[in-house]
């Protein structure tokens, strides 16, 4: 089958998948439109026996789109600057907790869970977004494809069932809401709280920005430590 | 596109200083350091930029969608394995969640609460 040679194909399954994910959505709010659009995009290439290598090859315009959504988070952050320098001291105190909170609580984890040495050195920069993980990953001599899958798979867990969690905590406030996704889940989060209110979602950004450069920061101790 | 040039502008400088000085953060985030000081210098106005960062940070979840079919693709590899990495990231991601979210709640400062 020729068609499936063509970027196209990729992207019109993608792209295809997010519109009926999103209406979906309207009608079952319960299914995250991440979800069924990765299940559709998933169940259209094993009918066409089409590998996931050539798919991810089609949609390399889409994942470098990804930069430029990335930076274009600085025009909430930006509109909310008045606020965020209210907030600067919660703002940093909950950023750097939950850092610690997501490297530590998911090391032990493992650790208790009797995974293997390979996951547990992976597993550790999960809450940050993959280009950060990779980084981090390969410094503490991780597998960085485990670490990639990782930290999308928090992303997953984080926008889908986070808001809901926090929900029942009774964290509606926007920005408390906004700094828990963007940490915990990266940019997934971010997705997710921009639904929610740009508020939250200028929170998100911020968040999941400072935690990729705090994490970052506190595995240089840990990379002394490891030798 | 102007609004598009400049945000594809920033992405790209990022990956450039990022591959050059080898700053440990991904190119994403050193472009969007470099935008928001950018905004606030007011070397770029924000109506330049809003319309296209608006329609790009409202369908963010459509970028994310190769990764989690790459990321679906790799479960069947994990073998022994999976229970200790479900585990290990449902309890972490929660407890991010709940750590963050509760930090921040109590440090919120009291008179806002009700312009919430």
């Amino acid at each position: 089958m020729n068609f499936l040679q063509d970027p196209l194909f990729g992207l019109t399954i993608t792209i295809g998948a997010y519109a009926i994910a999103k209406g979906l959505n309207r009608k079952l709010p319960w299914l995250h439109p991440i979800l069924s659009s990765s299940a559709i995009v998933l169940i259209v290439l094993a009918l066409l026996r089409a590998p996931i290598a050539n798919y991810q090859v089609d949609v390399e315009l889409l994942t470098s789109l990804l930069g430029p959504a990335t930076v274009a988070l600085g025009v909430p952050i930006y509109k909310h600057r008045q606020l965020i320098r209210e907030r600067l001291a919660a703002i940093s105190v909950s950023v750097l907790a939950g850092s610690i909170t997501g490297i530590v609580s998911a090391g032990l984890l493992v650790y208790v869970t009797k995974g293997s040495h390979e996951v547990l050195l992976s597993i550790l920069p999960k809450s940050v977004s993959s280009p950060i993980g990779i980084e981090i990953s390969k410094l503490v001599g991780g597998t960085p494809e485990l670490s990639v899958m990782f930290s999308v798979v928090t992303g997953v867990i984080g926008g889908v069932w986070g808001p809901a969690f926090l929900y029942r905590l009774g964290m509606r406030d926007p920005v408390s809401f906004g700094l828990a996704m963007g940490s915990a889940a990266h940019g997934f989060g971010t997705a997710r709280s921009l639904q929610e209110s740009e508020t939250a979602g200028s929170f998100s950004a911020l968040a999941m920005g400072l935690t990729g450069i705090v994490t970052s920061l506190l595995f240089i101790p840990i990379y002394i430590a490891l030798g | 596109m102007r609004g598009f040039a400049i945000l594809l502008g920033f992405s790209f400088i990022g990956v450039v200083i990022h591959d050059t000085l080898h700053v440990p953060l991904p190119g994403n985030v050193i472009g969007l350091l470099l935008f928001l000081g950018c905004l606030f210098a007011k070397i770029i106005k924000l109506e330049w930029v809003e319309e296209s960062a608006n329609l790009l940070t409202r369908h963010l979840l459509l970028f994310f969608i190769p990764y989690v079919v790459g990321a679906a693709a790799l479960v069947p590899l994990l073998g022994n394995d999976w229970v200790s990495i479900a585990v290990g990231l449902i309890g972490s991601t929660f407890a991010v969640l709940w750590v963050t979210g509760k930090v921040a709640l109590k440090m919120q400062p009291k008179e806002k609460e009700g312009s919430q």
